[in-house]
C-alpha cells in the first residue's frame, strides 16, 4: 500500500469526496416532477387509452373489418357486426377488454381506417374491475373526447408511418 | 426442545432429559423470498444457516411462470414479439432482438442497413439502461441509496427515448422481423447524441465513483463469492458473469450479429472473479455500450428501415390506402401472419445478462412448432448454492445482486 492510499484511508477520503458530491447534487435542481400538477411530455406515438375515432361528419369509422380482433394478441378485443339500416356495415359490439390488454399497439397498426387508435391518456384508473370492461360507446366517447389531440398526433407521426 | 433436540416428556414429577456429553445444534432453515425486496422479483431461496453462515442455498424457481414458449406455439410470429419483451423486462429490446433475428434466418432475410443499425443502436441502449438498473439496485443491496436514485434519474431518461421511438416506455415490441416498426424520429438521434455526451457521463460517472472506492461496498463485495475460470465454464456462465471470471467471452465479439462485426469496442475482464468484479465490468460495459452508440449514430445511413419483401413485412400505410395490392398484404399479413419455411435455428444473442437464446422449429406454417428460451438467469441461478456456501447471510443479496437476475426470464 502506497503512502497516499495510507494516508486516503486514515483521512477517510472516501467518505469525504462522496459527502462533498452528494452536498453538490443537494443544492441541484430536482429531478423529480410534482404529479399530477406537472407531468412529463408524450411523444406523439404514445400508446394510451384506446379510442374509437369519427369521421368530421360524425359517422363512425370502423367498418367491422375484424383486422384489430385477428392481430390482439392478448385477444382482448370482441366484435359483433351486421349491416346497419341504410346497408353499411358496422359493428353491433366493440368490447376492448383492458385489463387483457398488454398496449402491444397491434390494433391501431392494424386499423386500415384509423378507426381503432391509443391516445394519448394514461389516466383511466378506476375502482372496480367491470369499469375496464370497455364497450362501444365508452371507446366512441373516448375518442370524441381525444379527437384533437389524436388527429395533431396523428399527423405528426405520419410521415414515419 | 431440549439441547440433543427430542422433545421433553414429562414423566411424572421430574421431567426426564437426556442430556447428551456432545451438545448438537440444528442449522437454521429459513425463507429468502419469495417477498423479499432484495430476491429481486419472486425468487425462494431456501437457506441452511449455521449461525449466520450459508451452509446450503436451495433456490426455488417458477413462481413467475407464464407459459411463454407455450404461448408462441399458438400464435403467428408476429404476436409473440410483445411477449418477449416480458420475458427480461428491464431489457425488452434486446429479448425481441434475439427472436427478430431467429425468424430472419429462417426466412433468409435480409436486413436493411438501416435497420440494422437502428437495432444494435437500441440494444445497446437498452443494456445501458439494465446495467443501470442493476448497479443501482446491486448497490442499494448492499446499503447505499444514493447511486440507485441518480441512476434511475438516467433511466428515466431511457424510458422517454424508448417512448419516443417506440410508443411505449417499457415494452416497445421495437423490433419486427425484417427490420424495426418505424423510422425514428427526426429529433430523436440527435437528442440522445447529447445524451451520450452530457448527462450520461456525468450523472452515471457521479454515481459510480460514490461507491467505486468506498471501503464498505469493496468490504461488502470484493472476494465474495469468488468464481474461478474453470467454475465459469462448468456451470455454463455467460455474460458479465463470465467475462467477470476473466474469460473474454462475448457473441457480439464471437458470433457478431446484425452491424456489431463493425463495430469497435472493448470486452472488459475481470480478474478475481467476485462481486465486486461483476459490478466493475458492468460499469465499464456501459462506457463501451456508449461508445457503440456514437459508432452508430456516426455511420448510420439513410434508407429503408425494414425490409422490403411484402410478403414478410406489412406496407407503409400511405402505401396501404392508396394501392390494392398493398391492402391486400396488410390484411394478410395482420390476419394470417408470414409462413416460415421449415427448419430449426439456434439463435444467441449477448443480452445484458448473458447469453440469451432461442431454439426455434418451424413447421412451414404461420405459427412455430416449437420455441425453446434459453434463459441466462437459469444457468447463474443454479450456481447460487456453490457461491454463497461458507459466506455470511447478508452476502446472499450482495451475490444476487451481482448476478443480476431477473424472474420474467428465468422463469419464462
Amino acid at each position: 500500500m502506497s503512502i497516499a492510499s495510507t494516508i486516503k484511508a486514515f483521512t477517510l477520503w472516501d467518505f469525504v469526496k462522496a459527502h462533498a458530491l452528494t452536498l453538490k447534487y443537494f443544492f441541484k435542481p430536482k429531478a423529480t416532477i410534482n404529479y399530477p400538477f406537472e407531468k412529463q411530455a408524450l411523444s406523439p406515438r404514445f400508446r394510451g387509452e384506446h379510442a374509437l375515432r369519427r369521421y368530421p361528419n360524425g359517422e363512425e369509422r370502423c367498418i367491422a373489418c375484424k383486422l384489430c380482433e385477428a392481430v390482439c394478441p392478448a385477444m382482448c378485443i370482441v366484435i359483433e357486426a351486421e349491416p346497419r339500416e341504410d346497408g353499411s356495415r358496422r359493428t353491433t359490439r366493440y368490447d376492448i377488454d383492458m385489463t387483457k390488454c398488454i398496449f402491444c399497439g397491434y390494433c391501431q397498426e392494424a386499423c386500415p381506417v384509423d378507426a381503432i387508435v391509443m391516445g394519448p391518456n394514461y389516466e383511466y384508473s378506476v375502482e372496480t374491475r367491470e369499469e375496464l370492461f370497455y364497450d362501444k360507446q365508452k371507446l366512441l366517447d373516448n375518442g370524441d373526447r381525444w379527437e384533437t389531440v389524436l388527429q395533431a398526433n396523428i399527423a405528426a407521426d405520419a410521415q414515419y408511418r | 426442545m431440549s439441547t440433543t433436540g427430542e422433545i421433553l416428556v414429562d414423566k411424572g414429577d421430574i421431567a426426564v432429559a437426556q442430556v447428551e456429553d456432545e451438545v448438537r445444534i440444528q442449522n437454521y432453515t429459513i425463507n429468502f423470498g419469495p417477498q423479499h425486496p432484495a430476491a429481486h422479483g419472486v425468487l425462494r431461496l431456501v437457506l441452511e444457516l449455521d449461525g449466520e453462515v450459508v451452509e446450503r442455498v436451495d433456490p426455488h424457481v417458477g413462481l413467475l411462470h407464464r407459459g411463454t414458449e407455450k404461448f408462441c406455439e399458438q400464435k403467428p410470429y408476429l404476436q409473440s414479439i410483445p411477449y418477449f419483451d416480458r420475458l427480461d423486462y428491464v431489457s425488452p429490446m434486446c429479448m425481441e432482438h434475439t427472436f427478430v433475428l431467429s425468424i430472419e434466418k429462417l426466412l433468409g432475410l435480409e436486413v436493411p442497413l438501416r435497420a440494422q443499425y437502428l437495432r444494435v443502436f437500441f440494444a445497446e441502449l437498452t443494456r445501458i439502461s439494465n446495467h443501470l438498473l442493476n448497479l443501482g439496485s446491486h448497490v442499494m443491496d448492499v446499503g447505499a441509496m444514493t447511486p440507485n436514485l441518480w441512476l434511475f434519474e438516467l433511466r428515466e431518461d431511457i424510458s422517454l427515448f424508448y417512448e419516443r421511438a417506440s410508443g411505449a416506455r417499457m415494452h416497445a415490441a421495437y423490433f419486427r422481423p425484417g427490420g424495426v416498426h418505424q423510422d425514428v424520429p427526426l429529433k430523436l438521434l440527435t437528442d440522445i447524441a447529447d445524451w451520450l455526451d452530457t448527462r450520461l457521463p456525468r450523472i452515471f460517472e457521479d454515481a459510480i465513483s460514490l461507491v467505486a472506492d468506498n471501503r464498505i461496498f469493496k468490504g461488502r463485495n470484493v472476494d465474495i463469492a469468488t468464481v474461478s475460470k474453470a467454475d465459469a465454464l462448468a456451470w455454463g456462465f455467460s455474460g458479465p458473469m463470465i467475462r467477470a471470471a476473466g474469460i473474454s467471452w462475448d457473441l457480439r465479439k464471437s458470433q457478431p450479429y446484425d452491424v456489431y462485426d463493425r463495430m469497435e469496442f472493448d470486452v472488459p475482464v475481470g480478474t478475481r472473479g467476485d462481486c465486486y468484479d461483476r459490478f466493475m465490468v458492468r460499469v465499464e460495459e456501459v462506457r463501451q455500450s456508449a461508445r457503440i452508440m456514437r459508432q452508430c449514430l456516426n455511420e448510420m445511413p439513410e434508407g429503408p428501415i425494414a425490409s422490403l419483401d411484402r410478403k414478410v413485412v406489412p406496407p407503409k400505410r400511405g402505401e396501404m390506402k392508396q394501392s390494392m395490392e398493398a391492402l391486400i398484404h396488410h390484411f394478410k399479413l395482420y390476419t394470417e401472419g408470414f409462413h416460415v419455411p421449415a427448419g430449426e435455428v439456434y439463435v444467441a444473442t449477448e443480452s445484458p445478462k448473458g447469453e440469451f437464446g432461442v431454439y426455434m422449429v418451424a413447421d412451414g406454417s404461420n405459427k412455430p412448432y416449437r420455441v425453446k428460451i434459453r434463459p441466462t438467469a437459469f444457468s447463474h441461478l443454479q450456481a447460487m448454492d456453490f457461491m454463497c456456501r461458507g459466506h455470511m447471510l447478508a452476502d446472499v443479496t450482495a451475490v444476487l445482486g451481482a448476478i443480476d437476475i431477473v424472474f420474467g426470464e428465468c422463469d419464462r
